[in-house]
């Protein structure tokens, strides 16, 4: 029964959702505050029995009702319990209902924290964003309901979760995913709400800033976690592969990371406007697509889910009718916004165009390389290709190295033009600090000198100093210097710490690339290997036994000069009832390097396949993300984003001016 | 003042649209070309037993692995399998290194390799899949045709 009200609530959603769509946008159209003030009340409700449905899905799980045919093919009795919670989204149907329910959570959490919006703008919020949840809540019901049963005959047992899924990373690794790919629907939301008024202020920037960056900060975190996960669990020992699914999550938090960018120079000094506007409708689009290639099955990839034509089509039609209309509108009202563009080649709104159109143009090479297979297909008769790897490398990394030269000249410029002298003068101490500081540590520390990581990783440093030397030139007029250093505004610390996130998620990238070890061997009892200057050796191999599966454990010694400094503890583990093998790697970590072992395949006469990897620096990459995504949450702390009341006049004002400030540059050139 | 100023803004607007169009345009053709390089496409055993598929070159090629075909070294890594699209066709694949866990006879394996002129696959690459239920779509396609499609246990949820 209470699978059946779990289905019950998800229809009683979708009729609030459809109410949500109308009832507040109605009332705008017809203006009565009556029907606007609706918006509230609709989205907690939506939120409660979507909340509901998932409690419901919870209960089968937890109650191990194997006669819901989703629980059936993704639990079991013997799973431990955290992982029967983390297996509502193990799987397609499940994490979808995932999907929807952070969709209701952002939409509840606009009408709560938007009070200082105008009626007006918050019902046109809140009425896409119930529009968006009827096309998810249609897809749901229609082709992936997860409370379906398999009566009357149904499984005694069920046949167990995915073991790559159990972890501790794939409990956390969707949830934040998701915040972010549906975070990126509010400042969306905010964009088509705004076009469609036909007047474009720069409140509008300020009121979705917060969103877009906390949007932004949950994505990095989904997607750091993904890169970690798939390091420690794949049992490849790498930690991103350029896979369509990596890509899918990546290209939104290019464009994301360019739109929050862009918001900062929309906000402040009201240039860039359409451009912000389409880049939220393109991020969002982005994070749709995302959900469209891992879902659809339409390109290969290490994380697919199994394959279904009919969902994928559903989605491909959604999206052409999200992004269709959206583009429509844009294309229909934008045209009659006009920015105020006074600014020298010296300016922060320069230096912001420049960050803008190199991560475009980088998502727009990843979005290319993913997406060509398709075209190829479509073009050659069928024809399937892949893109490799080294596509993706050749044009990223080159993209973002002049990007990472802008990002040390961006925080010290100033708005509308910078003093030339102080730009490059400022520049000068942290560009030759950085370059001796590299060299010199490269000399000491590395096994041989390469060219390309002493140059990426000065830049790197480079812009970390150049953070210094920014907050240094800040304070150097205060009285006590101190105190200034922590009295800055949450904005400016959150941009730091991105931008501090980025070096060192980039030293680490470097690093990692040009250092790692890694051998393939066949081993045996009692067999050495030398990495580096580790000496590993196989010690014995054993049989453990789990809650749900058998496992053949290594024990392996690792000493360096003579001194042991770890036993690690690799399995390769049979999960019985799903038939499953699975490499459990183990890992010494550290700060400077990580050793991981795996185990392959038996060969025979007691030998294995064993993958030894010493990988420097490695860890450098999930800290940068980490402090990335802290930079991004830091900016919401902000005091004027939650400055109450909004006067409508103060609105009008801005609009009026730059209405005005248009024509006249619309005059002159 | 007025003239000045036009004068400032015009050239900022055509250093910027210069800007867009060098750096467009750099980036669209570095582009084509490193995506013209890192292409690799797919042939079926048919096609590579036939002659069509270049050799020397990067590909990927792919069926299901042959029952019994499994032939590990006793010395290192490497492993000889042949992989078949379940009618007459057969490769003969070599790999060194660690093969995933979800390599196994009877399973839909792909590739990325070279062919050399004797007609053997040196595979660099053979991918692994998070879930034996889902299937790589060249895969898919390639077993409708043969009419086999139960043959890898392609049974969708």
């Amino acid at each position: 029964m209470i699978a059946e009200l779990g289905h019950f609530s998800l229809i009683l959603a979708l009729g609030l959702a459809i109410a949500l769509a109308v009832i507040p946008a109605l009332g705008v159209y017809q203006s009565r505050p009556l029907l606007m003030g609706m918006g509230g009340s609709l989205s907690a409700g939506l939120f409660v029995f979507v909340f509901i449905s998932i409690c419901c899905l919870a209960n089968a799980f937890l109650s191990n009702d194997f006669s819901v045919d989703y629980v059936a093919r993704n639990s079991n009795s013997s799973l431990p319990i955290q992982y029967k919670i983390s297996a509502i989204w193990g799987a397609h149907e499940g994490s979808f209902l995932l999907w929807i329910l952070v969709m209701a959570g952002w939409t509840l959490s606009v009408s709560v924290f938007s009070q200082q919006l105008t009626l007006d703008m918050r019902s046109r919020v809140l009425s896409v964003l119930g529009a968006l949840t009827v096309g998810f809540l249609l897809f749901i019901l229609l082709t992936s309901n997860p409370f379906d049963r398999s009566l009357p005959v149904f499984p005694a047992e069920g046949s167990d979760l995915n073991p790559l899924l159990q972890d501790f990373g794939l409990i956390v690794h969707p949830p934040m995913l998701y915040m972010g790919y549906v975070g990126f629907a509010v400042p969306f939301a905010f964009a088509i709400a705004t076009l469609s008024t036909g007047r474009l202020d720069s409140a509008w920037a300020r009121w979705s800033r917060p969103w877009a960056n906390v949007a932004w900060a949950f994505l990095t975190v989904g997607i750091t976690l993904g890169s970690w996960w798939a390091y420690y669990e794949l049992g490849w020992g790498g930690w991103w592969f350029w896979d369509a699914v990596e890509n899918a999550s990546f290209m939104p938090w290019l464009v994301g990371t360019a739109l929050i960018h862009s918001l900062a120079a929309t906000e402040k000094r009201g240039v860039f406007k359409s451009w912000t506007v389409l880049l939220a409708i393109f991020t969002f689009s982005l994070s749709m697509l995302g959900a469209f290639l891992v879902r659809s099955g339409v390109l290969t990839s290490v994380h697919s889910f199994a394959v279904d034509p009919e969902r994928g089509m559903f989605i491909l039609i959604f999206l052409v009718i999200v992004i269709g209309s959206s583009l429509t509108l844009y294309a229909i009202k934008a045209s009659h916004i006009k920015s105020t563009a006074d600014f020298r080649f010296s300016s922060r709104e320069a230096m912001l165009l420049i960050n803008n159109l190199l991560l475009v143009v980088a998502a727009g090479a990843v979005l290319l390389g993913t997406i060509y297979p398709l075209f190829y297909e479509a073009l050659n008769d069928g024809l399937k290709i892949s893109v490799g790897p080294p596509y993706f490398n050749k044009i990223f990394v080159p993209i973002v190295l002049v990007l990472f030269i802008a990002m040390t000249f961006g925080p010290a410029s100033r708005w509308k033009q910078t003093p030339r002298e102080l730009l490059l003068k400022r520049q000068l101490v942290p560009f030759i600090a950085a370059i001796v500081i590299v060299s010199l540590l490269t000399a000491v520390f590395a096994s041989r000198f390469e060219f390309f990581l002493v140059f990426v990783n000065s830049i790197a440093l480079w812009v970390i100093l150049s953070l210094v030397a920014d907050m240094l030139a800040k304070v150097a007029n205060k009285k006590s210097k101190l105190r200034a250093i922590f009295s800055q505004t949450p904005s400016y610390y959150g941009m730091m710490l991105g931008h501090f996130g980025i070096a060192i998620a980039v030293i680490g990238v470097t690093s990692t690339v040009y250092f790692t070890e890694e051998k393939d061997v066949r081993m045996v009892t009692g067999d050495e290997l030398t990495i580096s200057s580790y000496h590993f050796k196989l010690n014995k191999m054993l049989q453990v036994k789990g809650p749900n599966y058998v496992a053949d454990q290594a024990e392996i010694e690792v000493r360096e000069d003579g001194k042991l400094i770890a036993v690690l503890r690799p399995e390769k583990r049979f999960y019985a009832v799903a038939r499953n093998t699975m490499t459990e790697a183990d890992i010494d970590a550290g700060l400077f390097r990580d050793l991981f072992v795996a185990l392959g395949e038996p060969l025979g006469d007691g030998a294995w396949a064993v993958r030894v990897h010493y990988k420097p620096f490695v860890r450098w990459i999930w800290f940068g993300g980490m402090f990335i995504a802290l930079g991004g949450f830091l900016t919401i702390l902000d005091k004027r984003y939650r400055a109450k009341k909004v006067k409508r006049a103060e609105a009008f004002n801005s609009a009026t001016l730059s209405a005005v400030a248009g024509a006249t540059l619309g005059t002159e050139v | 003042m007025k003239f000045g100023k036009m004068k400032t803004q015009r050239r900022n607007r055509l250093l910027i649209v210069g800007f867009i169009l060098l750096s467009s345009g750099v980036a669209v053709s570095l582009t084509m070309q490193a995506l013209n390089e890192n292409i690799n496409l797919f042939y079926e055993p048919q096609q590579i037993v036939s002659g069509e598929a270049p050799v020397g070159t990067m590909i990927r090629a792919g069926g299901m692995v042959k029952a019994g075909s499994i032939q590990r070294s006793k010395t290192d890594l490497k492993v000889n399998f042949v992989v078949t699209d379940m009618r007459s066709s057969e490769v003969t694949m070599q790999y060194e290194g660690v093969l995933p866990d979800l390599f196994r006879e009877g399973q839909g394996v792909i590739a990325r390799g070279r062919l050399e002129s004797s007609g053997l696959f040196i595979a660099e690459e053979v991918l692994a899949k998070h879930d034996e239920k889902y299937m790589a779509p060249e895969i898919i396609q390639m077993m409708d045709a043969s009419g086999t499609k139960d043959a890898g246990e392609n049974k969708s949820s």
